[in-house]
């Protein structure tokens, strides 16, 4: 997938996990613990829509490499998706 | 025949709007099926019928602001209460259907927490100018009242004031009536923690688990055997319960906080849980909340979590006799067997009310806890 592809996929994701947020401007610097007072249920199931949309098994370790939607863009880049 | 009430939804509920029927005169009810949608300040319910029968008649139409204890619905059965006791159906499968933007041909769209929050300060969507992408979310309703504060935006669909007001009549009301005690201890969770990173290490992304599942049923297991704090305190007498059924504290989003419960925690296994949990959390944020699971706690547990604070003195929410509170895991300098190690430690604090038991309950629950937590695997 290219850079756009993948932000995309991201926002769905984001967006899956928090409907409440559906369609609200996502910077892409801050982190969405930051942005959206996303708690750790919150960001577990944002992982595992990752995993279900990539097919990627994401270990706990990366975690911290998928803060913000730039991260995330770049790990999943990184990973080939 | 059976008169079906508008159920109370906790100490602070006077009254519902029945936004919708689900099921219409002449349809089978089932036990656990949901009869209609009531919206109250916690936002909207799923109202659920608690025997079989055939709904009769509707005797309050959508927009109507229903008294709790009103009879909305009459039923043919054999029951004969129907007042919602205990009975959260369980879901193996995340249930909520996430709402998503609406767009209508030739208009912007508008994101639901937007639309809500347009709504609630009486805004003409049509005159909300939309982004560059064509979109009308929270920011742009707010520039289009300049009066609004970013605190009082709502972003999951609920009127903040309104919850807001319901939490501060509650916990009034827990202040006044019952008598508050604290006790409290730092508990090595340490042994927790290795176990919960070795088991996520064999687990598949989608069956991971957050520290606060093994936790909740530690401490649901461990109230099995301190009953004074697991029960309910109505007219001067206090009934301990037979299950523990957890209120679990949820923040919302732009403020606010809900415990709808999980029954029996203590009977569930480790996945039982997550996936009650995962369901629970999901629709908090989806807005989407059973009645039954508003109305049978038996006690609360609240959880700050990561990157929180350490300790939490929380107030019991009526009628029950005790709430628990968890502060974040912090590495500290820990004496261990004579030696200092650095180890993960967290603040237990339990509130009892005194009516019903002493510190000496929550003391002797902390020291349980604190034994099942050094040996976690299995506990």
């Amino acid at each position: 997938m290219n850079e756009l592809e993948l932000t995309e996929l991201v926002k769905r994701t984001l967006f899956d996990v928090a409907p409440d947020l559906e369609g609200e401007a996502i910077d892409p610097e801050t982190p969405f613990r930051d942005q959206f007072e996303f708690d750790s249920m919150d960001f577990l199931n944002f992982i595992i829509g990752l995993h279900q949309a990539t097919g990627e098994e994401i270990p706990e370790a990366d975690y911290p490499q998928l803060a913000s939607l730039k991260d995330c863009v770049s790990y999943l880049k990184a990973k080939n998706v | 025949m059976i008169e079906f009430k508008m159920p109370s939804l906790g100490a602070d509920m006077e009254q519902g709007t029945l936004v919708e029927w689900l099921k219409k005169p002449g349809d089978v009810i089932h036990k656990g099926d949901v009869l209609a949608v009531v919206e109250t300040q916690k936002g909207a319910i799923e109202i659920e019928v608690f025997s079989d029968g055939v709904l009769r008649d509707c005797r309050a139409s959508p927009g109507d602001h229903v008294p709790v204890g009103e009879v909305i619905a009459i039923l043919d059965g054999d029951k004969t209460s129907v007042m919602p006791t205990v009975k959260p159906s369980f879901s193996p499968v995340p249930s909520h259907k996430p709402v998503s933007a609406e767009r209508l041909p030739g208009k912007p769209k508008i994101t639901p927490a937007a639309r809500r929050l347009a709504q609630q300060l009486g805004l003409d969507i049509s005159n909300i100018a939309a982004d560059s992408s064509g979109v009308v979310g929270l920011r742009q309703v707010q520039a289009s009242s300049p009066e609004t504060s970013p605190a009082e935006a709502g972003r999951a669909g609920i009127d903040f004031k309104e919850m807001r007001k319901a939490i501060a009549a509650a916990m009034a009301r827990s202040k006044r009536e019952i008598p508050h005690y604290y006790v409290s201890s730092d508990i090595d969770v340490t042994a927790l923690m290795d176990w919960l990173a070795q088991e996520n290490a064999s687990r598949s992304v989608a069956d991971r688990l957050l520290y606060a599942v093994p936790l909740f049923r530690v401490l649901a297991r461990t109230l099995v055997d301190t009953p004074e704090l697991n029960g309910h305190y109505e007219q001067d007498t206090f009934s301990p319960a037979q299950t523990v059924n957890a209120g679990i504290a949820i923040a919302m989003r732009g403020g606010g906080l809900v415990a709808p419960s999980i029954r029996d925690v203590a009977g569930k296994s480790i996945d039982e849980l997550r996936i009650s949990l995962t369901d629970l959390v999901g629709r908090v944020r989806s807005g989407r909340l059973r009645s039954s699971e508003l109305s049978n706690a038996t006690v609360t547990f609240s959880n700050l979590g990561e990157r929180t604070a350490d300790t939490l003195m929380p107030i019991i929410y009526p009628p029950q006799v005790a709430i628990i509170g968890c502060g974040q895991i912090v590495s500290r300098p820990w004496v261990k067997d004579g030696e200092i190690h650095v180890r993960q430690i967290m603040s237990v604090t339990v509130a009892g009310d005194h009516r019903v038991s002493d510190g000496r309950s929550a003391a002797r629950f902390l020291s349980r806890l604190e034994q099942r937590l050094t040996a976690p695997e299995g506990s």
